[in-house]
């Protein structure tokens, strides 16, 4: 099922990434490299880290030891303009964190226009083209209070793509879910790395890791237990934690 | 019509509401009317500027604007109303130099009615960055999160995301201190300013109606700030989002 397409080159290079908050420290030694079109599912006990991987990758958590590279750019670098990288990369909550007081529409519009500067006319165009593709053409004019949780998280997902990133994040969008809800999400993103984004997940969803991901990672105790292509991670895991986990999950 | 009953009213039972037939009266009330809305108008729009503004600086990097708001604060909110409106118009104002009234004599810079708004704009404003700090803090911070990660710079964060929640949040609260503040310009007769209350006062010592005055007085105060209220009241509904409660 994987490499659906060629795969690019590097995006997203990890090398050595420690990070620890006071005492505890959450990454240990993380390596991980994500090329262009590529679909990665990071997978691993609650507490592994997962969640502050994706957020160091954005700099929105600042790593104390190591190297993150986005598409070329150090992203610990103190002088890079924190505010241009993150517009290179989209990220997905799992608590959508849409924003409650625009509707479905102006949420997807607001950031190309205040932060890209674009004309209106063309965002409100775009805007309403990715509200169709995540099948919320109707929705338009609906604020998030009104949404569902799946419709929240699609328009989210359309929110990040407005601006146009070059890797997309998405951190256990889904764990918030029901199980039907869940599955238009899971779609989506599904569609949106069949079409050739490039998707992070971190994700408790080891069905949808087994059928969509490239390359799936193992996270525990903010070590990368383990790595491989996902056929061979879920079917013949050589680690003996990543086995105990797997046959508590699955 | 209403001035011949009031008339007629003082005529036969001696309950004299002066304001409502008397012309002297009258424009002297309505004076302290004006003066009182005006002082509360301008006293409002300056301390949500300054409550804003304040609320800005606490959240800012300098170090030193944030002790200055602190200390602003602080010294506002723990100091009777009256205390520093008598400070800046007896103290601070016999600092500052005398200007020409063009008919030969000197008048101060500063008017008492200009510096009842001064003292109660920073009053009211130092309770302001507090409802607006509490406001803001209510914002989740997921939310701020999510802008901050679409490359929202702190200035667009505040004017698209959390100022426009937190608006909505602390609205309640602001409500209650603008209130406070209305009521609280009746102060500025202590140094004179030709308000409601002084207009009141006035009348009553000339016309001996104490307790009509009261009552004409209390009433316009309930409508003054049922204006208020009524305004918030709209703002607040006009700002309702659907779905969301704050």
């Amino acid at each position: 099922m994987a490499s659906r397409h060629e795969l690019g080159e590097p995006v997203v290079v990890v090398e050595g990434v420690e990070k620890s908050f006071g005492a505890l420290k959450v990454l240990k030694d993380v390596a991980l490299t994500v090329r262009r079109g590529e679909t990665v599912c990071i997978i691993g006990p609650s507490g592994s880290g997962k969640s502050t991987l994706l957020r160091c990758i954005n700099g929105l958590v600042p790593i104390s030891k190591g190297s993150i590279k986005l598409a070329g750019r150090e992203v610990n670098d103190k002088n890079l303009d924190k505010l241009s990288l993150r517009r290179d990369v989209g990220i997905v909550f799992q608590q959508y964190n849409l924003f409650p007081h625009k509707n479905a529409l102006q949420n997807v519009m607001m950031a190309p226009i205040h932060v890209l500067k674009q004309d209106k006319a063309e965002v409100e165009a775009r805007a309403r083209k990715l509200l169709a593709k995540v099948g919320l053409s109707d929705k338009l004019s609906t604020y998030p209070g009104e949404l569902s949780g799946g419709q929240q998280q699609r328009v989210a997902i359309a929110r990040s793509l407005a601006m146009n990133p070059k890797v997309m994040l998405f951190d256990e969008v889904t764990a918030a879910l029901d199980p039907e809800t869940k599955k238009e999400v899971l779609v989506t993103i599904q569609d949106l790395a069949a079409e050739g984004m490039t998707c992070i997940l971190v994700t408790h969803e080891m069905g949808f890791a087994r059928e969509v991901a490239d390359h799936v990672y193992f996270t525990d105790g903010g070590l990368i237990v383990e790595h491989a292509a996902p056929a061979e991670l879920f079917g013949n895991p050589r680690e003996e934690r990543t086995k105990a986990f797997l046959d508590k999950v699955l | 019509m209403i001035a011949a009953f009031f008339e007629r009213l003082n005529e036969t039972s001696g309950l004299n509401f002066s304001v409502f037939y008397d012309a002297f009266d009258q424009s002297r009330f309505l004076t302290g009317l004006w003066t009182t809305t005006y002082i509360c108008v301008v006293s409002i729009i300056a301390s949500l500027a300054l409550g804003l503004l304040g609320t800005w600086v606490a959240g800012s990097q300098s170090r030193l604007g944030r002790l200055l708001v602190r200390g602003y604060v602080q010294f506002f909110r723990n100091t009777p109303p009256l205390v520093q409106l008598s400070f800046f118009y007896f103290a601070v104002a016999s600092l500052l130099p005398t200007v020409s009234d063009g008919f030969g004599g000197q008048s101060p810079l500063v008017s008492g009615t200009g510096w009842a708004i001064v003292a109660f704009s920073l009053f009211a404003g130092a309770f302001n960055v507090e409802i607006f700090r509490a406001g803001i803090e209510a914002v989740p911070s997921t939310t701020v999160e999510a802008a901050e990660s679409l490359g929202y710079t702190r200035l667009q964060l505040y004017i698209h995301v959390v100022l426009p929640l937190a608006f909505r949040i602390c609205l309640p609260a602001l409500n209650n201190n603008l209130i406070n503040l209305v009521k609280t310009t009746t102060l500025a007769y202590a140094i004179g300013v030709p308000e409601l209350l002084y207009a009141a006062s006035q009348i009553w010592s000339e016309v001996f109606n104490v307790r009509e005055m009261m009552n004409v007085l209390l009433v316009t105060y309930v409508a003054l700030v049922a204006v208020l209220v009524w305004v918030m009241g709209r703002w607040e509904r006009a700002l309702r989002i659907p779905g969301y409660s704050t």
